[in-house]
C-alpha cells in the first residue's frame, strides 16, 4: 500500500508566559492508503495539534512547528507555501472538527459553504456547483436537500451539521480526511449513523482517514491502526486487533481496564492513579513514570525510545528494553 | 434478599412545560413538553440511572424534583413530603439532604473563594456546625474524596478537572445528604479520571448510605454504577427496569437501538446493529402516537395515532410500547 501520509519526528511547541509547552514532541505516523489511523489521547496528549501541524493550522507567534517533516504523498507539506498549501488543504487533505457549529459561518446559507471549495478547488461553474452541492447533501444523507442548501446553519441539529461539514470535506474527493473528535458532540445513535457514513465513503473511494478520538470504542470498531499517545509523546502503536487484545505499554494496559464495558461489569473499575503532569514541569524521563505500577530507577530519569516488538507492535518502555538491566 | 426497602424519592407524573412566546405581546402560542408525565420511585440506598440522549429532558427532571424550576403538574415526594407543598423555610431546612452535583463543577465555584471555604460554607449557611468545627469537617470530607489537606486553601483554578469533580462531589457530602442528583458529573472527564471518580461514587455509597439519581447519556458508565434505569426520550419514560432486567431483556426498540449504538472496545466484535433513521424530532412539535415512531424500525399504523400506556410487564419492568 503507498503511504499517503509521513510525519517523520514532528515537534510542535507552544510559547506560553510560563514557558514553552511541547504539545507534540517527537511524534511519527504514516498513513497509508485506504487506511483508518486513530490517533487516541487523552487531553493535553497533543493528538489534535498533530493533526492541526499537518493542515497549517498552527498559528505563529504562539505555537510553531519547530522540527521534523510532514510529507503528504512525498512532498514536504512544511516546506510549502501559503499559496501551495492552501492548493492541496481543502482538495488534497480535508478536515472537519468536533464542533460543527463553530466551522461553518454562520451567515452563509448551507449551499454557498459547499459551492465555495468546488468553484475553488474544481473550477467549477456557479450553477455546476450547485448541482452537485445539492448531490452531495443527498450523499451525506439528508432529505430535501434543496430546501437545505437555501437555509442557514442555525436552523439545523449538530448531526445535520456535521453531515454538512462531511459533505464539504469529501466534496473535492480528498486523499486524505482528518476527523477530529467528529462525534464527540454528538449522541449515540447520531454518532453510529456518522460512522457508518465515514465508513462506507472510504470503501468507495479508497481515500484514508487520521481519526483523532478519545474515545476506545470509536477506535475498536474504525481502525486499522491505532496511536495512542500521552503527554505528546507517542508511546505505543500498533494494529487495532492486536493492540486491543495485547495491550504493553502500561498506559494503554490502563486506559483500556478503566473503561467501563456493557455486559462486562466489574465491581470496582481499575483506575489509573493521579493525573498528566504539567507540561511545563517536564524532564527527560517517561512522562508516565508517577503514574507507572511497574515504575523503576530508569523510567525517572532517561527518555525510553518507542521500539518494535515481537508483534508488529511498538511502544516506549523500559519494560521491553533489551538493554535494560532491570528486566 | 432483604425486605424491600423505603423509597426515599417518589416521582408520580411530573410534567414541567416551557412556554413559547412569540410576536409582539409574547403571548404563548405552545409549549415545549420538556418532561411529559414521567413516574419512577428510587429507595433508600438505590442509584437511578436516568439516561436519554440531548433534549429527552432528563436534566429538566432533576432540577424540577429539585425544585430549582417549578413544575407544571404532578408530585414529587420525599420521604414521604411533597416537596411543592412545602413553605419556602421547610424547604430550605431540607435542602441539605438532597444535592445536586454538575457536569462542570468548574462553572459551579467561585473564581475568588478558597475551596475550603466553597466547601464549608453550606455548613455555616445551614447551621449545621459550629465555626471553629467547620475546618475539620472539611478537612475531612477532602480526604474522603481522594484530595489532600493542602488543597484547603487552594484556587478552583489551581485544580485539574478530575480534582474540580472531587470539589463537587465533597461540596455535597459534607452536608451529610440522603439524596443526590448527579447530572452528567463523568461526562467531561477523560477516560482514566472518570473510573476514579466512579469509584469514588461507589464508595461514597457503600460507606455513607446515600441513594443517587445518576442523570447520564452513557450507557456503559450507567450500567456500571445503576441498581436500576430509566430510558427517556423526548420528555417521555419509555422503560424503566433494573439493571440486569433491563441489559438483559431491553424492550422497547428505543433502549435496543440506544444498546447497539454505543461503541464497545472491542475489535471485530460482530453485533447487530439497529441503526435509527433521522434526527431528533423537534421537541417543541413532538411527534403524534409514539413519540419514537418517526425513527422506529418496526412502526405499524396505530403507533403514529395512539399514545403507549406506560405499563409493568413483569419484574418491576415498565415500558410504554405497543408492540411489547
Amino acid at each position: 500500500m503507498d503511504t499517503v501520509l509521513d510525519i517523520e519526528h514532528l515537534s510542535t511547541h507552544f510559547n506560553t508566559e510560563e514557558g514553552v509547552v511541547r504539545a507534540v514532541d517527537d511524534v511519527s505516523l504514516r498513513v497509508r492508503q485506504g487506511e483508518i489511523v486513530c490517533i487516541v489521547g487523552e487531553s493535553g496528549s497533543g493528538k489534535s495539534i498533530t493533526a492541526m501541524s499537518v493542515m497549517g493550522l498552527v498559528e505563529a507567534p504562539a505555537g510553531q512547528v519547530v522540527g521534523g517533516s510532514i510529507a503528504f504523498r512525498g512532498e514536504d507539506l512544511l516546506k510549502l507555501g501559503r499559496n501551495e498549501l492552501r492548493t492541496v488543504r481543502g482538495n488534497e487533505i480535508a478536515m472537519i472538527f468536533q464542533e460543527p457549529m463553530t466551522s461553518l459561518n454562520p451567515v452563509l446559507r448551507i449551499g454557498e459553504q459547499l459551492m465555495e471549495p468546488l468553484m475553488e478547488h474544481r473550477k467549477m461553474s456557479k450553477k455546476a456547483a450547485r448541482k452537485r452541492a445539492i448531490e452531495l447533501i443527498g450523499e451525506v444523507g439528508i432529505s430535501r436537500a434543496e430546501q437545505i442548501a437555501d437555509s442557514y446553519p442555525h436552523e439545523l441539529s449538530g448531526g445535520m451539521l456535521q453531515r454538512i461539514m462531511i459533505a464539504i470535506a469529501i466534496s473535492c474527493d480528498p486523499k486524505l480526511l482528518i476527523a477530529d473528535e467528529p462525534t464527540t458532540a454528538l449522541d449515540v445513535t447520531i454518532q453510529a449513523q456518522i460512522l457508518d457514513m465515514l465508513r462506507r465513503f472510504k470503501e468507495e473511494s479508497g481515500m484514508s482517514i487520521l481519526l483523532i478520538t478519545h474515545d476506545l470504542g470509536v477506535v475498536a470498531e474504525m481502525a486499522d491502526y491505532v496511536v495512542v499517545m500521552y503527554a505528546g509523546k507517542v508511546v505505543e502503536e500498533g494494529e487495532v486487533v492486536a493492540l486491543f487484545e495485547n495491550p504493553q505499554h502500561p498506559y494503554t494496559q490502563g486506559l483500556l481496564k478503566s473503561k467501563p464495558i456493557i455486559n462486562q461489569r466489574q465491581d470496582e473499575l481499575y483506575s489509573i492513579p493521579g493525573q498528566v503532569p504539567n507540561p511545563l514541569e517536564l524532564v527527560p524521563s517517561c512522562y508516565f513514570h508517577d503514574r507507572c505500577a511497574h515504575c523503576m530507577d530508569i523510567c525517572r530519569t532517561t527518555e525510553p525510545a518507542l521500539k518494535e516488538t515481537a508483534n508488529r507492535q511498538k511502544v516506549a518502555c523500559w519494560l521491553y528494553e533489551e538493554a535494560n538491566p532491570h528486566v | 434478599m432483604s425486605e424491600p426497602k423505603q423509597p426515599l424519592l417518589e416521582v408520580n407524573g411530573l410534567k414541567k412545560y416551557f412556554p413559547i412566546k412569540s410576536g409582539l405581546f409574547g403571548r404563548t402560542t405552545g409549549n415545549v413538553k420538556a418532561v411529559d408525565d414521567i413516574s419512577f420511585t428510587i429507595r433508600q440506598g438505590e442509584t437511578f440511572g436516568l439516561v436519554g440522549e440531548s433534549g429527552s429532558g432528563k436534566s429538566t427532571v432533576g432540577r424540577t424534583i429539585l425544585r430549582l424550576t417549578d413544575k407544571t403538574d404532578g408530585k414529587v415526594k420525599f420521604k414521604g413530603v411533597d416537596l411543592y407543598d412545602l413553605p419556602p423555610q421547610e424547604l430550605r431546612r431540607l435542602r441539605p439532604k438532597m444535592q445536586l452535583i454538575f457536569q462542570d463543577p468548574y462553572s459551579s465555584l467561585n473564581p475568588r473563594v478558597r475551596i475550603g471555604d466553597a466547601i464549608g460554607e453550606a455548613l455555616l449557611d445551614h447551621g449545621l456546625a459550629p465555626r471553629e468545627e467547620i475546618r475539620d469537617r472539611v478537612m475531612e470530607v477532602l480526604n474522603a474524596c481522594g484530595l489532600s489537606s493542602y488543597h484547603i486553601d487552594r484556587f478552583p483554578h489551581e485544580f485539574s478537572g478530575g480534582q474540580r469533580q472531587r470539589v463537587g462531589i465533597a461540596r455535597a457530602l459534607v452536608l451529610n445528604p440522603d439524596l443526590i442528583i448527579a447530572d452528567e458529573p463523568v461526562s467531561a472527564l477523560d477516560v482514566s479520571i472518570q473510573a476514579q471518580i466512579i469509584n469514588l461514587f461507589r464508595k461514597m455509597q457503600d460507606t455513607q448510605g446515600l441513594t443517587y439519581l445518576f442523570i447520564s447519556h452513557d450507557l456503559s458508565v450507567v450500567e456500571h454504577l445503576c441498581s436500576h434505569i430509566g430510558v427517556m426520550y423526548l420528555g417521555s419514560m419509555m422503560e424503566t427496569a433494573s439493571r440486569d432486567e433491563l441489559f438483559r431483556n431491553p424492550l422497547h426498540p428505543y433502549t435496543r437501538a440506544l444498546l447497539s449504538a454505543v461503541p464497545i472496545p472491542i475489535p471485530k466484535l460482530k453485533r447487530e446493529r439497529i441503526v435509527l433513521s433521522g434526527e431528533l424530532p423537534n421537541p417543541a412539535d413532538p411527534p403524534s402516537g409514539c413519540k419514537f415512531h418517526t425513527r422506529c424500525p418496526f412502526a405499524v399504523a396505530r403507533c403514529r395515532e395512539e399514545v403507549p400506556l406506560f405499563r409493568n410487564v413483569g419484574n418491576d419492568h415498565s415500558v410504554a410500547c405497543h408492540l411489547v
